[in-house]
């Protein structure tokens, strides 16, 4: 009690240096210091922009997103004419982003799996073709392997000469002919019938963990789950009468006609993306299985656990603590890196939206601004996801 | 002569109870590392109910003889039979014994990712499909038995290593083995520590267990060993009861060692 009544009054009469040297008083002295810079930066440079935006007779604001584009894009996953509108645009340029982006990231996951397990191997032949793999890709920067990719395409045959498999899909130098699935009527009864399956063989698996854990019967969940999943959709689809048509290319005159077409650039990007970031993924892979000890195997051996359990109940929830944060980030560089598609021209946003839009209407930060918020939003919402895994699988220490 | 300071040199020896059958025997195993010859010529019998310690310089085979018993290592001529069943490639087999045979490491070798009661019922639970709620019962019994059922909700990397020892002797004992094998379990503790794990295993050598363990502390020796074992350089060189062993050992290897532990 007597050292605080003694306390206050000091405090009163504190002097101009004691207040200078206090820890509190410099955090928030800095704080205020470093707001105001960034305030007043960010002001500047709003108001001199619009006054030379002004001075030049562009005008700013949204509007421009509703009048028609009036150029058409070589290619779209998603519907779209020249008569669209400037929005539409925007979408198409998402849409194409994500769908390169979509399968580039299942195929560096998978791949990097492989890739990183091989590394591991002990048969050496295999651990070197797979070190080889890595440093090799690793050290070509991805606008090489785009670009390196991308012509190399231009070398295949012209479309009469095209590579065929089974009479179905066809490779030229113009890209990649694929059949088109065609739904029949009752075919959305077959994609329910999936959703279903997935429902059930869920609930299959917590009811298998309950009894388990209950009465230590156990019950093969998975296979049920994939029997349910694959099963329950093959029933209602021959049920059905097989609602399901294929709508194939064929060569008609100088090109393919029918079918869907996977263009050649589309081709080159997704190659060159895979092949570039499935080392990232490999090597977070090796990390998070080296990252578990030997003696947490030893451990589980000497309980009696069998070298699948080991694996599923002791080594991959270890390693998944650290393979997912750089694999997580990994899937962001895939999103952001597939906008390196400008230079052979795939249709991504920002070839469709930052370049032939920003150019035919001027809006340039209006523009730049939609694209770094589609970027942004991306990332942010995978780095959600992450934080909230880390979150879960923290490791609990004093 | 005192050679540990850890438990009291008071002369008291738990109650052997030693039956004829024979659980585990070895005989003329041999292993390689590569060119190096790691163990040569192994032949050792162990009775139910028999506590042996075993002691030698660093390299000398130690772990990689235990480590043979539930195959963490792989010998390549000779036999290993455990509990009648024999040891070989046979998965079976090799399941069989492990079930039956705990082993406690250096390193404790806790699981990181599951709390102390969810180590202790993984394997029960998974190995021998005991329901949770029986599995966690168990647990809970041995939890009590190495003193430390207030810490079964955290996670081993919240306690000392002291307490995490005791898990790992617990998880183990959660299996119902018959034998248990110790690999240096107190090597890695402070020596404020090592006691408490010591007591432990005082405990269990009371209760009958059969136990192999390595470990260089000799006052646990004297009061739980039935028979000591010297190995060097891969082979058995001397064994005896702890009481000829410390005090008229016969060949020139172990009066050279016990010379070297006793300098400490
Ligand atoms: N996996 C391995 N590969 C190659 N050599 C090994 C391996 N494991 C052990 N060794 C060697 O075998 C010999 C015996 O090792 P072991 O671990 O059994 O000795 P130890 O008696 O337990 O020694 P310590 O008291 O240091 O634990 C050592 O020389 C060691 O270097
Ligand atoms: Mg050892």
């Amino acid at each position: 009690m007597s050292a605080v009544d003694k306390a206050v009054p000091r405090r009163d009469a504190r002097s101009i240096s004691e207040i200078v040297n206090d820890e509190r008083f410099r955090s928030i002295f800095y704080q205020i210091i470093v707001a105001v810079a960034v305030i007043w930066t960010a002001q500047y440079l709003i108001t001199n922009t619009a006054e030379n935006l002004q001075a030049r007779g562009m005008s700013t604001g949204f509007e421009f997103l509703s009048s028609t584009a009036g150029f058409s894009i070589a290619w779209s996953i998603i519907d779209y004419e020249a008569g669209d509108t400037y929005f539409h645009v925007y979408l198409v340029g998402i849409a194409n982003t994500l769908i390169v982006s979509f399968f580039a990231i299942i195929a560096t996951t998978l791949l990097g799996f492989v890739v990183g397990v091989m590394r591991l191997s002990s048969n050496f032949v295999v651990a070197q073709i797979a070190s080889a793999y890595v440093e090799v890709m690793r050290n070509v920067p991805l606008l090489l392997h785009i670009l390196f990719w991308f012509t190399l395409s231009s070398a295949l045959p012209s479309p009469k000469q095209s590579l065929g498999w089974l009479d179905s899909f066809f490779l030229n130098n113009r890209g990649l002919y694929v059949p088109a699935p065609v739904p029949g009527d009752g075919f959305d009864i077959v994609i329910i019938m999936v959703l279903i399956g997935i429902a059930v063989a869920y609930g299959v698996t917590v009811w298998a963990t309950k009894r388990q854990m209950a009465t230590g019967q156990r019950f093969p969940a998975f296979w049920t789950g994939v029997g349910l999943v694959v099963g329950l959709p093959l029933l209602a689809f021959f049920a059905l009468g097989a609602p399901l048509t294929f709508d194939y290319p064929a060569l008609k005159g100088f090109n393919f006609q029918g079918g869907a077409d996977v263009p050649r650039a589309f081709c080159a990007l997704l190659f060159a993306l895979v092949l570039y970031h499935t080392v990232f993924m490999a090597e977070a892979v090796r990390a998070g299985i080296l990252s578990v000890s030997h003696g947490q195997t030893e451990a589980s051996y000497s309980l009696g656990l069998k070298p699948s359990w080991t694996l599923r109940l002791v080594v991959i929830p270890q390693a998944m603590r650290a393979v997912v944060p750089p694999m997580i980030s990994n899937w962001m560089n895939v999103v952001k890196n597939s906008s390196l598609a400008i230079a052979i021209g795939y249709p991504d946003l920002v070839a469709v939206f930052m370049q032939t839009s920003l150019n035919q209407s001027g809006h340039a930060i209006e523009i730049v601004a939609m694209v770094m918020l589609f970027y942004m939003t991306v990332s942010l919402t995978i780095s959600a996801a992450l934080n909230y895994y880390n979150k879960l699988v923290q490791i609990k220490e004093r | 002569m005192s050679l540990d300071t850890q438990l009291p040199d008071d002369g008291v020896h738990v109650a052997s109870a030693i039956s004829d059958e024979v659980v585990i025997e070895l005989a003329s195993v041999n292993k390689w590392f590569g060119e190096f010859h790691v163990l040569k010529d192994i032949n050792l019998s162990v009775n139910k109910g028999e506590r042996i310690v075993i002691c030698g310089p660093s390299g000398s085979g130690k772990s990689t003889m235990i480590r043979c018993i539930n195959r963490l290592e792989e010998h390549q001529a000779g036999d290993i039979i455990v509990n009648g069943t024999e040891m070989g490639t046979n998965i079976k087999n090799i399941d069989a014994i492990r079930r039956n045979v705990g082993m406690v490491f250096q390193q404790f070798n806790l699981f990181p990712h599951l709390t102390v009661l969810e180590n202790c019922t993984l394997a029960p639970i998974w190995v021998k499909n005991m329901p949770k709620a029986e599995a966690e019962k168990i647990a809970m019994q041995y939890l009590e038995r190495v003193k430390i059922p207030e810490q079964a909700a955290k996670y081993p990397g919240q306690l000392s290593g002291g307490q995490q020892q005791r898990v790992a002797i617990a998880r183990s004992l959660c299996m119902s083995p018959t034998i248990m094998l110790f690999d240096e379990p107190t090597s890695a503790l402070d020596p404020e520590m090592i006691s408490e794990v010591l007591d432990v295993m005082v405990g269990l050598a009371e209760s009958g267990m059969t136990m192999l363990v390595v470990t260089h502390e000799m006052g646990f020796a004297k009061r739980v060993a039935d028979r000591v074992i010297f190995m060097d350089q891969g082979e058995i060189v001397e064994q005896n009861t702890p009481d000829e062993f410390f005090t008229n050992p016969k060949s020139d290897r172990t009066k050279l060692f016990l010379s070297q532990i006793l300098a400490h």
